[in-house]
């Protein structure tokens, strides 16, 4: 019979194991049973189905794209976190902050490195991702609302980079709020010309809200602050969770319908666990209505999500953090001089993903910087709603056409975008051979909004010469793409001062 | 608070709920107006960004001309967007912020152009090249005194409005 100090003491030495029997309660995970106990109590984790389908696991499927995007994200999260320590929200001394984490802070240039080039790979990696999806077919039903949610994410990611790059207050930042703020008043484009700003005006309502003031200054810099360290990233964590937690709901990655037959026999020691398909959605006591993804199919080829799924995951986080501190290494982020708000760099250019933008800012404001956008993300998000064939689901350029139409779209998409800036380029545009033209007609008659109309005629033709929507699609996402490209391109590399046109850097006129 | 049971018509089934009854109608009731309480809240408390009061700094400043400036030729006082001319029939002052998106063009030559997106405008400010929607514009001049004038950025006058020298 022990006292009750003795059975203290022995509750004493017992703590570890009992506070780590209250934390895991299935024990050690060495089985699969107990593995998938594992990941099903456990809140982080039990974001993953408890077992995935082999088809996951293949390079070709996801390129590890979308952990990617996440660990990219991850590790500004850190980062960005650690420079908070020493930033400071405030014009006069918002650039001097930056010089301190640069120079004076212990690893504060790394760090800062590090979160830049991480940045820069988020932006990449998530282009790259929605194209992946895109063209394994992988946002059809039951993903259309996770495509809609990834969209969310790319403009969520794109906020929280021209944020990011605007808080150093030197000129890139300050030109760049000049020229966000003057574009989200853009709108005035349109009621000027209709002679209604006086009584409607979203432009310039937009424009005030986002500076806080009539002029760029302390108020503005503490907006676009807040939006970068809390509103941005709340929202994107948010849509991160319903991103993650849709996947699983949708029955993991899109995959063919004979995944399994393509993958071969499974091995002898694999242990059938259902040998029937169910008919129906056994959680909460089928109480729920409806099917989940799972009804209907026979017994997949699955193994546990821990250890596999985990390790891969680690596997691709580590190697993003590798590239983001080896590109830290090499290269610095770059601060210009202090902001200047009499003088522009000549020329200003936005980081390289959004040159393409500049470009087609650089035809109308309205329709470069607001309509054409939203038309594309509009016409992006619509597609898992236009598209309801089953045909090709999961495959690389699955659907009818296949790689053929992808190379057909691929040469219409260049050719169109060549052909656009070549005239813009060579022969300019209607305010140089009619300086008197009504605005309104340059606004919605400009080599941009030509090149989103030869786009999305052709991907009709597409539809009707294919007789498929999965055909249209792909026409218009390659077209889309190659007019990324082509147009950051030339952003980046064939543009000069004042925004001329020079086949190479070197030819610009010394200034 | 118990309810009713409805006695009318003839005895229902469970797949024929009966019309709403009080209670559901109140609960409804209820939550549509907690919700219209919230959004009305909401939509007051988004008010709150736009600030009723926003201190703006004067933009008028005054200026003297150096004598030889020559007609043609542009006077841009040091950190002001405003390039000043005089010519036979007047002094006058054009903006030069980019109507565009706000950058600040630069006087060559023939006129102005903007390093931001490629415009170009002529010496009046009118717009001869790029995505530019209007043309540059006039602000207003007051003359104090001989070479000495009062330029106001905060204020526009129509294109063509001069003083005399």
């Amino acid at each position: 019979m022990s006292t009750g100090m003795q059975r203290f003491g022995e509750n004493i030495r017992a703590v570890p194991k009992h506070l780590r029997e209250g934390v895991v309660r299935t024990g050690k995970p060495t089985t699969d049973r107990s593995r998938s106990s594992f990941v099903f109590g456990n809140l982080f984790l039990h974001l993953h189905s408890v077992r995935a389908h082999l088809w996951t696991f293949r390079w070709s499927t996801t390129l590890g794209l979308g952990i990617m995007a996440l660990s990219a994200f991850l590790v500004t999260l850190g980062t960005g976190i650690l420079l908070m320590f020493y930033y400071k929200p405030y014009p006069e001394v918002a650039y001097w902050s930056i010089k301190d984490i640069h120079f004076v802070v212990p690893t504060g240039k790394f760090i800062r490195n590090i979160h830049r080039w991480a940045a820069q790979l988020m932006v990449l990696v998530v282009l790259v991702h929605m194209a992946r999806v895109f063209y394994t077919a992988s946002y059809r039903t039951p993903r259309e609302f996770n495509w809609v949610v990834g969209m969310g994410l790319l403009v969520v990611t794109l906020g929280l980079s021209f944020t990011g790059y605007l808080l150093p207050w030197d000129q890139l930042a300050y030109w760049a709020i000049t020229i966000g703020a003057n574009i989200a008043q853009s709108p005035r484009e349109v009621t000027d010309a209709l002679g209604i700003t006086s009584w409607f005006d979203p432009g310039g309502l937009q424009k005030f809200i986002l500076l806080g003031s009539e002029e760029i200054g302390e108020e503005a810099l503490i907006r676009f602050y807040l939006l970068h360290v809390m509103i941005l990233p709340l929202a994107l964590a948010v849509l991160l969770g319903v991103h993650f937690w849709r996947i699983r709901k949708d029955g993991g990655l899109a995959r063919p319908a004979d995944a399994d037959r393509r993958l071969g026999d499974p091995d002898a020691s694999v242990y059938p666990v259902f040998t029937d398909a169910p008919e129906k959605t056994y959680h909460l006591a089928a109480v729920v209505r409806g099917t989940s993804p799972a009804v209907g199919r026979a017994p997949e080829r699955t193994v546990p999500a821990m250890p596999h799924l985990l390790y891969a995951e680690a596997g691709v986080f580590m190697l993003t953090l590798l590239l983001c501190v080896a590109l830290a290494l090499v290269s610095d982020a770059p601060l210009k001089e202090h902001a200047n708000p009499a003088v522009p760099e000549n020329p200003a250019k936005a980081p390289w993903y959004f040159l393409g933008l500049q470009e087609l800012v650089s035809y109308s404001a309205f329709m470069g910087g607001m309509g054409i956008p939203t038309i594309v993300v509009l016409g992006l998000t619509l597609i898992p709603f236009l598209d309801r064939e089953r045909e090709g689901t999961g495959e690389w350029f699955g659907g009818p056409g296949g790689l053929a139409l992808v190379g057909r779209s691929m040469l219409v998409g260049l050719g169109a975008v060549l052909a656009m800036e070549f005239v813009a380029i060579r022969f300019g545009w209607i305010r140089e051979w009619w300086t008197t033209a009504p605005q309104i007609l340059i606004t919605f008659v400009n080599p941009g909004t030509i090149l989103a109309t030869i786009y999305a005629l052709y991907s009709v033709w597409c539809v009707r010469r294919y007789d498929s929507t999965r055909a249209g699609a792909l026409g218009l996402f390659t077209c889309f793409l190659c007019g990324f490209v082509v147009l950051t391109i030339v952003g980046v590399h064939f543009r000069g001062p004042n925004w001329g046109f020079y086949w190479s850097p070197a030819d610009w006129p010394g200034h | 608070m118990t309810t009713t049971p409805m006695t009318t018509g003839a005895p229902r089934s469970r797949l024929e709920p009966p019309p709403m009854p009080r209670r559901d109608f109140l609960g409804l009731a209820a939550m549509w107006s907690a919700i219209s309480a919230l959004a009305f809240a909401a939509a007051g408390a988004l008010r709150l960004p736009r600030a009723a009061v926003v201190p703006v700094a004067s933009r008028k400043f005054r200026v003297t001309l150096p004598d030889a400036l020559a007609p043609g030729d542009a006077f841009v006082p040091p950190g002001r967007a405003v390039a000043i001319f005089r010519d036979a029939t007047g002094v006058f002052a054009v903006s030069t912020v980019c109507t565009h998106l706000g950058c600040i063009v630069k006087k060559e030559a023939a006129g102005f152009a903007c390093p931001c997106h490629g415009s170009k405008f002529a010496l009046d400010g009118s717009v001869t090249k790029g995505p530019a929607p209007k043309a540059l514009a006039w602000l207003s001049v007051t003359k104090l005194a001989a070479g000495s004038y009062l330029v106001d950025e905060a204020k526009t006058v129509a294109p063509g409005t001069k003083v005399t020298v």
